[in-house]
């Protein structure tokens, strides 16, 4: 379990300016859970999501991953092989010329054992649907195959978590797709708990749990229907609600009673007819 | 237009030139680089050709592949040709006004001509059939002796590889930043040199910020993937030293002895 008890983070500028990116935070993220995490830019979620693998270490309050203290030294490279994470953009975290090489970094700095580091790589090209790719230079791959190797590079580490922050921005839609039901797999099939950072109203509707963040502060967080089915709060957070939840919501105000939680179009024709 | 670099490129392949290790032929090629400075006979090329020709066969690299990697350096051949044959003193041939050939200047051109021909094709035969990792692995283990006097082998190696994986990245980049200049009406391809060099302003301080914005992201992927230098750091492709590597690095090495005392 990861354990976020009342963290602030306060970025330093140049210029003696201090910017208060995280403003008391806390929260518990279970074992085995699909979290995500939405907020407007700014919100100050990439520099939480940074604080899960000790990238940065709170200013105050404390970050418990596992029950190992984030602020320890000694423990940064063991956190770091239980925190897995995955950046935004696809070209600039892929170290090596060539897949397998790529995804095998992670592990040969674990000190792992050469035979052992092979059959992890086969492992996790396989498991994200990238096996064959091996030899193939990153440089040739769509946005979305990039997206899946990082994920193999981080897998392959056998971490306990995987925190993707905006994994999908930079993609296509079928780049989207795919990466999305990598990590839903990885989550349902191989146990991993993952933390998803984005700005996808749809991705977040797939999650166990949603948390939404605004100045550096967590403003609601419930399972997607609870969230989405408060359209004036999103909206107030500029922030995008499912359409249908949003006809639903004005259907409502209007007088024609619907479950304000509905997410689809199928659901929202169940309500209708 | 910067489609046709071909620095770094490799080709891949399974010859007996492939498999060999890269130390083996890193040493080589700085043994032919040796050796070739102390050629004294213009027929002694002869022998240097025949052993870059068999290289070639073995390796199975395509002729034309290879001297599409001349293009670069053709600039820098017309311009030491024409230093050599002009500005050599001796025995006179021609005279075109104050300019003249001499019989040496002629000998010497041609020397230096074949020099970095046989030199860039060697070099390239290096690249083409040895995967860049590979290279850089070879790389950082010729140079770990050198580590003990402080000399940052494995950050060397490290820095080689990144380069070699970006240089593709930043070659696209640069094409989309020209096409976008050019979209707002910038001209790279007319005035004089000075225009010229001063269009390339608006392309490269982008490009810079850029690369920059991607350093910093990519050493922070490396770090959450912990990442922390050579200590404690195993890899999943180990070279090996064979018996056949030990015999061409012993066979590449008395070959250019012998070249550049007797030949
Ligand atoms: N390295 C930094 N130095 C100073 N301030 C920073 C730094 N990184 C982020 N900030 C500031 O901290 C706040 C939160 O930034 P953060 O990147 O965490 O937001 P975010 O929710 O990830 O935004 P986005 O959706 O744009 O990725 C912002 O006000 C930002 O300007
Ligand atoms: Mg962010």
């Amino acid at each position: 379990m990861i354990k976020i008890d009342n963290v602030i983070h306060t970025y330093k500028k140049h210029s003696d300016e201090e910017v208060q990116a995280l403003c008391g935070i806390s929260l518990d993220i279970q074992e085995g859970e699909f979290l995500v995490i939405i907020g407007h830019n700014g919100s100050g979620k990439s520099t939480l999501a940074k604080h899960l693998n000790t990238l940065l270490i709170p200013s105050e309050g404390q970050v418990l991953i596992d029950g190992l203290d984030s602020t320890d030294p000694d423990m940064v490279w063991n956190i770091r092989s239980r925190v897995g994470m995955v950046f935004q953009n696809p070209d600039n975290q892929l170290i090596a010329t060539t897949v397998e090489d790529d995804v095998a970094f992670g592990c040969e700095n674990l000190g792992i054992e050469s035979g052992e580091i092979r059959a992890r790589v086969d492992d996790a090209l396989a498991t994200v649907g990238m096996a064959g790719f091996g030899n193939k230079e990153p440089h040739y791959l769509s946005g979305g195959q990039k997206q899946r190797v990082a994920i193999a590079g981080v897998i392959a580490m056998r971490p306990k978590y995987l925190v993707l922050d905006e994994p999908t921005a930079m993609l296509d839609p079928r780049g989207r797709q795919e990466v999305m039901e990598t990590i839903h797999r990885l989550n349902k099939e191989e146990g991993l708990t993952i933390v998803h950072i984005t700005h996808y109203m749809e991705e977040a509707s797939q999650a166990d749990r949603v948390v939404v963040m605004e100045d550096g502060k967590i403003v609601a967080q419930g399972c997607p229907r609870e969230i989405f089915s408060q359209v004036k709060l999103l909206k107030s957070l500029r922030m995008d609600v499912p359409p249908m939840t949003e006809l639903a919501s004005i259907l409502n105000e209007a007088g024609l009673e619907v479950d304000k939680t509905l997410l689809t179009v199928e659901e929202m024709v169940d309500a209708l007819c | 237009m910067f489609r046709d670099i071909t620095i770094g490129q490799y080709l891949p392949g399974e010859s007996f030139i492939h498999r060999l290790d890269p130390r083996t032929k890193i040493l080589s090629v700085l043994f032919f680089m040796v050796g070739i400075f102390g050629l004294k006979h213009l027929y002694s090329y002869l022998f240097v050709l025949a052993l870059t020709l068999t290289v070639i066969l073995v390796a199975r690299i395509p002729l034309g592949y290879l001297l599409k990697g001349l293009k670069p350096i053709f600039i820098i051949l017309i311009f030491t040709v024409g230093l050599h044959l002009f500005l050599t003193p001796g025995q006179i041939l021609v005279e075109i006004g104050p300019l003249s050939i001499t019989l040496e200047g002629i000998m010497k051109a041609s020397f230096m001509a074949l020099r970095l021909i046989f030199l860039v094709l060697f070099a390239s035969l290096l690249t083409l059939t040895t995967a860049p990792m590979s290279l850089t692995d070879g790389l950082e283990k010729l140079l770990a002796p050198f580590a003990k006097v402080g000399l940052p082998a494995h950050e060397l190696a490290m820095m080689m590889s990144i380069a070699l994986r970006f240089i593709p990245t930043l070659i696209d980049e640069t094409d989309k930043i020209m096409k976008a200049q050019k979209a707002r009406g910038a001209d790279f391809e007319s005035g004089n040199i000075w225009q010229r060099a001063k269009s390339m302003i608006p392309i490269l301080v982008p490009l810079f910020v850029s690369a920059f914005r991607r350093a910093d992201e990519l050493a922070m992927a490396m770090e959450a993937r912990c990442y922390r230098g050579s200590e404690g750091r195993t890899r999943m492709k180990q070279l090996v030293y064979r018996k056949t590597d030990l015999i061409v690095t012993l066979g590449m090495g008395s070959a250019m002895v012998a070249a550049f005392f007797f030949l």
